[in-house]
């Protein structure tokens, strides 16, 4: 990969002096080039990242999400609890959907019915449906209620594309024709040519800002060089994603810009914590089976502080990553301004492995998935001679993603997770700041749906608690200072070690204009034309 | 001869029955599709529900047990990621690739016919020299390197061709294609040259040694002696038989272009089949991985057949031994 993108950018160089920027063909109409293609035009068929953000352009949520995942009105005009369990919802007036009919507040509870039950669904959209109780007061008042205080629903909802009534019984197959595509978006859905493109058609009837665009042409172009040619030769109009390598020849191009920003999605490494006699993966320096060093938190520490995230970002990222020392970027939901990535320190890390009896370091084998996140094998290998100038001899070991996941979760006896040491990528979907805290942080307790990404051990019964706490109180604010003492406290444990927030990276033609976020996903609604 | 061919089905059916079981069997030791498509934030509950819709929970020979049967009456299974047939998603995909594989063999053959007969009929011309020397050139190239020059030269510089993707398509003759539509020719021409340099530079080197090998023969120079004209040596004598292992090689050829198109797939964007092999091993799409692995393996036995049938008719000899 990394010849080949060297081979192209040299000729990117030479394209770059010999030709001029083309601009946009016709004004009203916009092509895109996207790196991957929904699964389907269900919007509750796959919860997955591509499929949501192509729904939220046909479709509507009761509560939308802006680049930041700040909950702002949708279907919904206005939302608060009325009592400990129950919240209520007052519906937007006068909507149509594309295929004409009204929407009201049956259409929420069809949708509901539809979505938490789409037959061989590969993750379905139930998780945010089941065990509420949904209540119509009258044709634009709804209530919510769960068993327990849920402070979420609203995010909940924000998952959850409207459909119209009509389309209770649809199959997935007259969603991809587009029969039973009828959403209230800002986008009627065309046409679907599965691989080859998503032809788009604007909703001059929306409710909200009617887009700039007659037609939008969505075309899947999964290899980068492709997308940036594409765009320099005037195919496409705005493409996602621009390959690092090529990114300083499309800065400095005229008729062309770039749109960057410092996106959710957080690389970091787990350290096996758990009380055991011996961990795999980790030996001391003459080959002995030792328990894992990582349950001392100056060794976890110390770890933080050899890994060197700006040259990381210099040297591996070709700038594309910022230092993170946690969960959120800034100007995100859940960041706290307290929390900075630790700066490389290696006379500070050697004196913390000295006090917690590594003076002499150890040997470590690291995993992770290769060619899940951008340049992770490079990054990985990276991270492996940063820990060995402190003496921690460290080899690194990438696997397919599909391989990865499994070992990383269950590979190890009795279904445990199998790594000492792993890197892996996380990207809050949902909008609600204790999203991270309860996957990661909180004490694994399968039953009750806390920790299931926690592979490490961690465990903090006060964390637990501000945790469960700030997740059962219908007031808002207390549950957010609760969730940012808690991150707080979880990243001063390490219980897991940041490593840098990637940067997402778009290009357009200069007439293009795009309001971008913390979200690495494009949202087509959110490209205007300047003209 | 229909003896042979019932011979060659029989084998065939046994050749596929292994091919799946091993298939099968190894793509089950990899990694658990679950944890690739659930998204993360699920509850545990929505986990066990894929395991057990998508059969998952089952042990593996009875998961072959199911597949076998569904097999048998036509039905591969339901793709994990999209939810519809294996088999319907490999066959609406299957024309896209189809018509690059063609128009690859046809320029493949098209130029690299007269050009290897050239070359062999006038071995130390310049212009043999040139054109052997290109066609080295062809064979060391990478198909990726290849494809983004020709995009980079042709679209980006030239502005004459479209970078990626298949254009319209029309139907004719009941065949939806982009061939039949001039935007679709358009869209082609780019993939297509860059899937077939390198088989254009192969058959430019078989019918070279070809020609030179039979020119020398016997029967050449009772042709030459008996006044016949050049063009005609050429085209009842010389090429019949230079034929024959170009076709051999050709139809395995075109097997590995409808196979494993991928790389000129993902660097023009072309909706074919290629595409959808690479997203299923990433994503571990079990079924769509074996139906198409089991795909492959009846084109290629199809492809032999074919072949030996086409060999019975272009050589004699052949049609006679198979009858004694």
């Amino acid at each position: 990969m990394k010849l080949k993108s060297k081979l192209t950018s040299l000729f990117f160089v030479t394209l770059a002096i010999f030709s001029i920027g083309k601009g946009i063909l016709h004004a009203d109409e916009l092509t895109v080039a996207l790196a991957a293609e929904p699964t389907s035009m269900d919007p509750h068929y796959q919860n997955l990242t591509i499929n949501n953000s192509m729904a939220t352009q046909v479709y509507d949520a009761l509560v939308l999400q802006d680049v930041n995942q700040n909950l702002i009105p949708g279907l919904a005009v206005s939302w608060k609890p009325v009592d400990e369990n129950t919240w209520e919802f007052k519906l937007r007036k006068g909507v149509a959907f594309h295929n004409g009919a009204k929407f009201s507040a049956e259409d929420v509870i069809a949708t509901m019915e539809r979505a938490a039950n789409v037959p061989n669904s590969p993750s379905s959209f139930a998780t945010f449906i089941k065990g509420k109780t949904f209540e119509v007061i009258d044709d634009f008042t709804l209530q919510v209620s769960t068993e327990k205080t849920n402070p979420f629903i609203p995010n909940d909802m924000s998952r959850i594309s409207i459909i119209d009534s009509a389309f209770v019984n649809a199959t997935t197959e007259d969603f991809n024709t587009g029969i039973a595509a009828q959403g209230t978006g800002p986008f009627v859905l065309g046409k679907w040519l599965p691989g080859d493109q998503i032809k788009l058609v604007r909703n001059n009837d929306y409710w909200g800002p009617v887009v700039d665009w007659n037609n939008v042409n969505v075309r899947p172009i999964s290899d980068g060089t492709t997308r940036i040619a594409a765009l320099i030769a005037g195919d496409v109009d705005f493409i996602e994603r621009v390959p690092s390598s090529d990114l300083p020849l499309v800065e400095k191009r005229s008729g062309l810009r770039v749109f960057k920003s410092v996106s959710n999605r957080m690389l970091y490494l787990t350290l096996h914590m758990t009380e055991e006699p011996t961990r795999p993966y980790v030996t001391d320096n003459d080959g002995n089976a030792i328990a894992s060093p990582f349950m001392d938190v100056r060794v976890r520490k110390a770890v933080s502080l050899l890994i060197n995230r700006e040259a990381i970002s210099e040297k591996v990222m070709d700038g594309l990553s910022f230092p993170a020392g946690q969960f959120s970027p800034k100007g995100y939901i859940g960041y706290n301004s307290d929390l900075k990535a630790d700066p490389y320190d290696l006379e500070k890390a050697k004196e913390l492995l000295a006090e917690a009896g590594f003076a002499d370091g150890f040997k470590l084998t690291m995993h992770g998935p290769a060619g899940r996140y951008t340049n992770d094998t490079r990054i990985l290998e990276a991270i492996a001679q940063m820990l060995s100038r402190a003496g921690i001899e460290t080899s690194v070991e990438t696997m397919p993603a599909s391989v990865f996941f499994k070992r990383f979760a269950r590979g190890g006896i009795d279904e445990t997770p199998e790594f000492t040491v792993a890197m892996s990528g996380y990207a809050n979907g949902s909008g609600e700041p204790s999203h991270p805290l309860r996957i990661f942080i909180h004490t694994k307790q399968k039953e009750r749906g806390y920790g299931p990404g926690n592979r490490n051990g961690y465990s903090n019964a006060e964390v637990d608690k501000l945790i469960e706490d700030g997740r059962a109180s219908m007031d808002i604010k207390a549950g957010e200072d609760a969730f940012l003492l808690a991150t707080e406290i979880a990243m001063k444990e390490y219980a897991l070690v940041p490593i840098h927030h990637e940067i997402a990276t778009w290009a357009a033609q200069d007439e293009i204009a795009y309001e971008h976020g913390a979200l690495d996903s494009t949202f087509i609604h959110n490209i205007r034309n300047k003209k | 001869m229909f003896l042979f061919i019932i011979r060659r089905m029989v084998q065939s059916l046994f050749v596929l029955f292994i091919m799946s079981l091993i298939v099968f069997t190894l793509i089950n030791l990899v990694g658990d599709p679950v944890d690739m498509l659930v998204n993360p934030e699920s509850l545990p509950e929505e986990i066990e529900r894929v395991r057990k819709d998508f059969g998952l929970d089952q042990p593996v020979h009875i998961q072959y047990g199911k597949f076998l049967a569904g097999a048998l009456s036509g039905d591969l299974g339901n793709s994990f990621i999209f939810g519809r047939p294996a088999l319907t998603l490999m066959i609406e995909r299957l024309p896209a690739t189809l018509e690059l594989a063609t128009s690859a063999l046809i320029i493949a053959l098209t130029f690299g016919l007269p050009l290897g007969i050239y070359a062999g009929l006038y071995p130390n011309s310049i212009r043999t020299r040139i054109i052997m020397g290109s066609s080295i050139l062809g064979i060391s190239i990478p198909t990726f390197w290849l494809g983004l020059m020709l995009i980079i030269v042709f679209s980006v510089l030239l502005g004459w061709l479209p970078v990626s993707g298949r254009g319209d398509t029309a139907i004719f003759l009941g065949i939806e294609s982009s061939i039949f539509s001039l935007d679709g020719l358009r869209h082609l021409i780019l993939p297509a040259t860059s899937l077939a340099f390198f088989k254009l530079a192969m058959v430019i080197r078989l019918a070279r040694s070809g020609t030179v090998e039979i020119m020398s023969l016997d029967f050449i120079k009772f042709a030459r002696a008996r006044g016949l004209n050049s063009i005609r040596i050429i085209c009842a004598h010389l090429l019949p038989n230079i034929l024959i292992p170009i076709i051999t090689v050709l139809a395995i050829e075109f097997g590995t272009l409808i196979a494993f198109a991928t790389v000129t797939e993902t660097i023009f964007a072309w909706p074919g089949l290629g595409k959808l092999l690479i997203d299923a091993i990433i994503n571990l799409d079990r079924p769509v991985i074996v139906a198409y692995l089991l795909f492959v393996v009846t084109l290629f036995l199809i492809l032999n057949l074919i072949v030996d049938i086409l060999y019975a008719t272009l050589d004699p000899r052949v049609r006679y031994k198979a009858e004694i």
